[in-house]
């Protein structure tokens, strides 16, 4: 077996057992993605020279008999949203095609203070906009299982890198399923954290309510390790939230036993492909047979989430997307006559069509006239939807959905169909606007050898009630194969 | 002047930057007059991912601002988007407050011609500045200092309850005054510290609906918005003799031309499509916390102006200079308070001689060795005749340096005042033996010999003798001879 196809978990003992070294691993991790980066197109940028460093630098303290993070040396992606100073951060977008930020992101900077290795920047919808990593101005990225269909997306690059042995971990971010749909589809493990657990500080804003930064892995420990090093209050954020966090590697327990799990009808009906449907309820059942609860319950608002997702994420994003003009940095249009002119072609020509069409839905519904019937409306539907998951937890520890209506779609698929394309986010948008943590663990791979993804959605900061019912799942199944290491 | 029949209806948003020690939503210091873009960090310029996070400061700030305009404080409220493309946005949206202000519903006295007028304070709210753009023929087209990006601003809003210019004048005036009492501005004008918009319409006198109403941007100056206010005033008047209809729009004011020029149309206005701004959470405050800010409220110049009028006499030139500065009302009212003595003396000496050395050095009170005591002993011992005014002076201006007490002054320099009777007689008795023409001179009509008659006795008493003693003498002596 070879060094990238193992998990952070087990590369963290063998770096301490002395049974490699961080510069193998990350070597490891290079030769792997010279030989499927071609096929997969999983990052922007690659950092390899950076990386060697670190790992050196790594191996010097370990060998020097220095404490350090579990996390320590183990390469990871990041997504090309999240700053990097002196590193390209695109958004994968042309108007950022130039953008190095002065500046890290906190949640990269507390990587960076895990010694963990860079090993580049994953590619990703522009803006953090689709669910396919289609809308990528520099390329777009593969599932590793199935070159001919969508890693998922936005954080697609990073789900990909992941599954493919490109990384080992990696950061995503979710406005509206971005971390959990591109993990479903690739087969790995995603994590949605509760609003305001991870700073949002240097995360490049879609929709500044919903956005979080979350973590990947093959397996729930890594995703628990990520998790644990990225979480915590930061002053820099005022949405972060005020509170300490455990170590949730550390506190993973495998026991089901007492867990009550709801089964939300409204996510298991129409439009949701029958496969799905009992590959999801198959492993309900795995885990009711070891000793968890089950139980059906009712989010009657569901059918409206999608609406107030789009209008929300859409608005916000009209006013966040508002900066890039041509004047500081970034992109600017090479002939102009004027200001009006700059900024007209500036944005035309920088921005990408789903970027576009997302701009002009948000900057309608703020529109004078038109506020109070959209976006005054769809925050009076969060609140609801708020409610109502609050009122489900008074009944069960976490609801189990799947993640998906379906597993990975071809490329090109969807890409001329926004609404059909948006209808695909019916089950992870509802979490967004709640400010809820949710997982996506694989659940098997369906009858087109695709892994399909399964949901779990908790109360807010239920992180590690999460991290335990999934844990329980992946020590039940054996450890999760549905990744793409062994391709 | 307006044309008789009609009467103007104005109201004035007023922006003023807070004197924080750092801008709003990051830690960049607050100051104006440094290096272009030295004062400028990731958030205030908007990179992409950086947050803002509010400065406490402000909303302290803000707060007292509430309670000195008699406002209702909003202890529960939230920060709005306001979305506009302009190079010197690098956001391309202002953080302001759209519906829940911090502050509204309040109102302030102030003072025209020596009249009280209440206007109302519809709100105050908070919101970031924008940075600058500087054109300059050396280079081509226009370049941006974000200095001033983020730089703490509160608008005030004033109910349209203004008649004159010059009621919108002592408006701003108190406005200022108010800021610069509360420490929370430091009014300086010059330096764009405070700046205005005006909101001008007219009617016929005895209506009761107001006019369609007219904004001018570009207002820099008090004086140029009385100028402003003026000429809007008269421009819709005009308008409406000569059977037109004013319109709705926002106007730029030329102050150099004196005249206004159209900006936009209603129908070009901008849709600001402002919405909760989402980085930040709502702004929560305690009532404690309100109330103890309310607590720190100083007596208010404006209200001092008045008291000085009513307690102690002096007109409204004089209460507004003397208040104008809080440190010359603060030694005004610490010298009244320190022994018996004629307050409108205790003015002139501030407003005179204590101003001139003030402008001429560029110092404080704080920076001369003046108290209130010894000015309080000082114009005392005028009052009572022990010193003349000039020596009264001459004391004053060692005060002001010397560490001293005012007795050994006047004794050091021999300032006192010669009252005894029968020693001026004696000098007025031999100034007058060697003066003959003047004598002659008054007689015959030059009343202004008895001032030199009076001078050469001072001269005399090297400026100790009691010069209205001395003159008592020489009249009585004119008169007998």
């Amino acid at each position: 077996m070879e060094l990238y196809q193992k998990t952070a978990a087990e590369l963290s003992k063998m770096l301490r057992n002395k049974e490699c070294s961080a510069v193998e691993v990350t070597k490891s991790v290079f030769d792997r993605i010279r030989q499927k980066e071609d096929t997969v197109g999983a990052y922007v940028t690659l950092t390899e020279d950076k990386a060697l460093e670190k790992a050196g630098e790594v191996d010097q303290k370990l060998a020097a008999g220095e404490e350090l993070s579990p996390l320590a040396g183990i390469p990871v992606g990041v997504k090309d949203n999240i700053c990097t100073q002196g590193i390209l951060t695109s958004c994968a977008s042309k108007m950022l095609y130039n953008f190095v930020p002065p500046y890290n992101a906190t949640a990269y900077d507390k990587l960076l203070k895990q010694d963990m290795v860079i090993t580049g920047k994953c590619n990703m919808d522009e803006f953090a906009m689709g669910s396919s990593t289609e809308t990528s101005y520099f390329k777009k990225t593969a599932n590793p299982h199935d070159p001919s269909r969508v890693p998922g997306g936005s954080s697609g690059g990073s789900a990909a890198a992941v599954s493919a042995g490109e990384a080992i971990v990696a950061l995503g971010s979710d406005t509206g399923g971005s971390i959990r749909q591109p993990a479903g589809f690739c087969g790995i493990v995603g994590l949605k954290p509760t609003y305001g657990s991870v700073s949002r500080y240097g995360l490049v804003a879609f929709a500044s309510s919903l956005d979080q930064i979350g973590p990947m892995g093959k397996s729930v420990a890594d995703t628990a390790m990520l998790y644990t090093a990225i979480c915590g209050r930061d002053p820099m954020d005022a949405t972060s939230a005020a509170r300490e966090y455990p170590d949730f590697y550390q506190n993973l327990n495998s026991n089901v036993k007492g867990l009550t799990i709801g089964i939300p009808k409204e996510y298991f009906g129409e439009g949701i492909e029958p496969e799905v449907k009992q590959m999801v309820m198959d492993a309900v059942k795995l885990l009711e047979q070891n000793g968890a609860t089950v139980k059906e319950i009712s989010l009657p608002s569901t059918g409206y989430a999608l609406n107030a997702y789009y209008i929300i994420a859409s608005a916000e994003a009209s006013s966040n997307l508002a900066r890039y003009d041509g004047v500081k940095y970034g992109y600017r249009t090479s002939e102009y006559t004027s200001l009006e002119d700059m900024y007209l072609k500036t944005r035309s020509e920088g921005f990408g069509d789903e970027v576009k069409r997302r701009i002009m839905l948000g900057t309608f519904v703020l529109s004078s006239g038109y506020y109070d019937a959209y976006y005054k409306r769809a925050k009076l539907l969060q609140k609801q939807i708020a409610a109502e998951f609050a009122a489900a937890f008074e009944g069960c520890d976490v609801i189990a959905t799947p993640t998906t209506p379906y597993s990975a779609f071809k490329l090109g698929e969807n890409i001329d169909d926004p609404l059909k394309m948006y209808a695909g986010d019916i089950c992870t948008v509802t979490v967004n606007i709640a400010g809820l943590p949710a997982m996506s663990l694989p659940c098997g791979m369906d009858s087109k050898g695709m892994p399909v993804g399964m949901q779990l959605i908790g109360p807010k900061f239920s992180e590690q009630t999460l991290f335990d019912a999934a844990f329980g799942y992946e020590s039940l199944v054996g450890g999760f194969t549905t990744s793409a290491v062994e391709k | 002047m307006l044309n008789d029949n009609y009467e103007m209806v104005v109201g004035l948003e007023v922006h003023a930057e807070l004197s924080t020690d750092t801008k709003i939503y990051c830690g960049c210091k607050n100051q104006f007059g440094l290096e272009v873009n030295t004062q400028c960090c990731p958030i205030c310029t908007g990179m992409p991912g950086t947050l803002p996070t509010l400065n406490e400061k402000v909303v302290e700030y803000a707060v007292k601002m509430g309670h000195a305009l008699n406002c209702t404080i909003n202890r529960i409220c939230k920060q709005d988007r306001k979305n506009y493309f302009y190079p010197d946005l690098p956001k391309a949206y202002q953080i302001s407050q759209f519906d829940i202000p911090l502050c509204e519903h309040g109102y302030v006295d102030i003072l025209v011609d020596g009249e009280e007028k209440r206007i109302g304070v519809t709100r105050i709210h908070i919101e970031e500045d924008a940075g600058k753009l500087i054109h300059d023929d050396s280079f081509a087209g226009s370049l941006v200092d974000f200095n001033r990006c983020g730089v703490p601003l509160i608008e005030i809003v004033s109910e349209p309850d203004f008649r004159s210019s010059a009621e919108a004048k002592a408006y701003l005036d108190t406005i200022r005054s108010i800021l610069i009492y509360l420490g929370i501005s430091d009014g300086k004008m010059q330096e764009g510290s405070i700046r205005c918009d005006v909101n001008v319409s007219v009617r016929k006198k005895g209506d009761t609906e107001f006019g369609t109403r007219c904004e001018m941007k570009n207002v820099n100056s008090f004086s140029g918005a009385v100028r402003a206010i003026e000429y809007e005033a008269a421009r819709q008047v005009e308008v409406l003799e000569n059977g037109g209809t004013v319109s709705q729009e926002t106007r730029r004011w030329d102050d150099a031309k004196g005249q206004n020029f159209l900006l936009r149309s209603k129908e070009d206005a901008h849709d600001y499509r402002y919405f909760p701004e989402p980085d930040l959470p709502t702004i929560v405050l305690e009532q404690e916390y309100v109330d103890r800010l309310k607590e720190q409220i100083p007596e208010l110049p404006n209200k001092k102006i008045a008291r000085y009028m009513k307690d102690y006499g002096l007109n409204q030139g004089d209460a507004t200079l003397l208040v104008e500065q809080m440190e010359k009302a603060a030694l005004f009212e610490e010298t009244l308070a320190c022994g018996k003595v004629s307050a409108k003396n205790v003015s002139n000496w501030i407003l005179v001689d204590l101003s001139k050395y003030m402008n001429e050095t560029k110092k404080s009170i704080a920076d001369t060795k003046l108290t209130p005591q010894k000015l309080c002993q000082l114009i005392q011992k005028v009052e009572q005749g022990v010193i003349s005014n000039t020596a009264g002076k001459t004391v004053f201006e060692v005060l002001l340096v010397e560490d001293r007490e005012v007795d050994e002054v006047i004794e050091e320099k021999g300032l006192k005042q010669i009252s005894d009777s029968s020693a001026l007689e004696a000098v007025v008795n031999e100034v007058l033996s060697n003066n003959q023409k003047s004598i002659d001179d008054y007689k015959n009509g030059k009343t202004n010999a008895l001032g030199y008659l009076v001078g050469q006795c001072m001269k005399a008493t090297k400026g100790q003798g009691n010069p209205a003693m001395m003159k008592e003498m020489i009249l009585a002596y004119l008169e007998n001879h």
